[in-house]
């Protein structure tokens, strides 16, 4: 133990450059930069709300909000967990080079999504004022769904990340997976009539589900639903523990398959 | 005599190669349930032992496919080892494929950092040491250019003042005195004799058996994954140029007898 976290001040630079990496090179060719990861957010809530406002909506004047919410978290959880699945075959030319403790790449991957979300946070916090939603006591639940999620994001990456290394097509397979988890996350409709019958355990069993609506009611100034929000908790830890022994079990093996 | 820097201990390293190359879920699960998920084992080092002293210089001889890359690779930490240990004491700086792994969007100057980094070093100390890197690379013009615009020869002259800006204790070198143009090569020769002067170790790959001679005081003989013969090189490369003149065939009657001998 001492001998990793010694490990880990040792490469912090390394992380931090990676971290860095990664940001600057989603921006890097576009005109707008990061105003593109607010931008972007922002306009698909205006495109969901207009098509499913009246339909799902039911006119509340806050849907707009309750899709944003969705919407950016889902977001981190697909674009974390794609880049750890990229992370080690993307990254082959230098650890074929030299010797760097391999999981900082998906790691890397998945914090730098993570300060792009909380950054795109900005525009929810924008449109909630606008739509005269106000902070309440409950806003500060907010933090458990916020890390909750990132240690979700940051398992499923490093067991996409090991699996990533050995199966090529994994990556298509994650792409169909991964939308099938935005349809069950709710995230541009309300679920309380599926939750009722029978089909409601498709949404129950996915742990983004109880993560996005824990965070939209510490928005909305509603109590936690702590069944789902320690559903959600349990299954993030147990899937970080498989990632990071599957990873760790596995790490001397990638460089045959890169 | 001086104390010892590098050991290597009984390595082995044994690569599964399967006749097709089995990568996708789809491919594993068709060939798993015919039957038909077979490797084949093939053992690229096999029972290396040396060890060497501070300011040892070994040259690294054999044919191509004798496993020297893979030495270099599994003493550079790059491979782990199927079996045995590489006990390290000190700073190894490995010059191998110059200028692969650099980042193709990232200018010059993010690179020197970026590359840093991965190399190990701190922040403060490439702050320190990037005007020198700069000007050994001589691409100060170039620096703000991403370097997907570099030519090959641009990114190992960079790759190069990179990984050499440290005093490493054990380097690493892969055929790389010829880097870049006829001036840098002669910058970078001047570079490494430099580094061998202050007693730096150094494990050298080479085809080039008068080169060797010339720059290291020790020499290896990699056969089939064996070494065939470690020592002095006024005594290597005599069995060396005996090898060269006779057959194949009696490289592997001095394997068998090799490993009678380590058995």
């Amino acid at each position: 133990m001492k001998k990793y976290l010694h490990g880990f001040f040792r490469y912090r630079f390394l992380l931090n450059e990676l971290v860095k990496k990664g940001i600057k090179l989603k921006y890097r060719r576009s005109y707008l930069g990061i105003v593109w990861s607010l931008l972007e957010p922002l306009m698909t809530m205006i495109v969901l709300t207009l098509i499913f406002g009246e339909l799902l909506g039911k006119g509340d004047k806050t849907f707009p909000v309750y899709v944003l919410s969705g919407r950016l978290m889902y977001s981190f959880f697909n674009l974390g967990t794609g880049a750890a699945l990229r992370a080690i075959r993307g990254n082959a030319a230098m650890i074929k080079k030299v010797y760097i403790p391999k999981y900082l790449y998906p790691l890397a991957g998945v914090i730098f999504n993570y300060i792009i979300f909380l950054l795109s946070l900005v525009v929810l916090i924008l449109v909630a004022g606008v739509l005269g939603i106000r902070p309440t006591w409950y806003l500060l639940q907010a933090i458990i769904p916020l890390i909750v999620l990132f240690l979700l994001t940051l398992g499923v990456g490093m067991i996409l990340a090991t699996v990533g290394v050995f199966f090529r097509d994994m990556e298509y397979l994650w792409g169909v997976m991964s939308m099938m988890i935005m349809y069950a996350s709710a995230i541009f409709y309300f679920p309380e009539k599926i939750l009722k019958g029978s089909n409601g355990i498709i949404l129950k069993v996915n742990p983004l589900f109880g993560i996005i609506r824990n965070f939209r009611a510490a928005i909305m100034g509603e109590p936690m639903n702590v069944k789902y929000m320690v559903y959600a908790a349990v299954f993030s830890v147990i899937s970080l523990i498989i990632g990071v022994v599957l990873f760790y079990r596995k790490q001397d093996e990638f460089i045959l398959n890169i | 005599m001086s104390k010892e820097i590098l050991k290597v201990n009984h390595v082995g390293m044994k690569f599964n190669l399967s006749k097709e190359r089995v990568d996708t879920l789809k491919d594993y699960i068709l060939k798993l349930i015919k039957g038909q998920l077979k490797y084949d084992e093939f053992w690229a080092l096999k029972d290396v032992t040396f060890s060497l002293n501070k300011g040892d210089r070994v040259g690294i001889l054999g044919m191509n496919g004798a496993g020297k890359s893979t030495l270099l690779k599994v003493i550079a930490g790059v491979f782990k080892p199927t079996e045995g240990t590489v006990t390290r004491g000190g700073k190894i700086v490995p010059l191998l494929e110059l200028g692969a792994g650099f980042e193709r969007q990232y200018t010059g100057a993010e690179n020197i950092y970026l590359y840093g980094a991965m190399l190990g070093y701190s922040k403060e100390f490439i702050d320190s040491k990037y005007e020198e890197i700069v000007e050994f690379s001589g691409l100060r013009k170039f620096i703000d250019v991403p370097i997907q615009n570099y030519s090959s020869g641009m990114k190992s002259r960079l790759g190069f003042a990179i990984a050499t800006v440290v005093d490493p204790e054990i380097l690493i070198l892969d055929e790389v005195l010829s880097v870049g143009d006829g001036r840098f090569r002669k910058k970078s020769e001047e570079k490494i004799m430099s580094m061998f002067e202050k007693k730096v170790t150094v494990l050298f790959v080479s085809h080039n058996l008068e080169q060797v001679r010339r720059l290291c005081n020790k020499a290896l003989i990699l056969s089939e994954g064996r070494v065939i013969s470690f020592g002095d090189i006024d005594e290597v490369s005599a069995v060396y140029e005996k090898m060269m003149e006779e057959d194949p065939d009696l490289m592997s009657g001095k394997k068998k007898k090799r490993k009678v001998m380590n058995r």
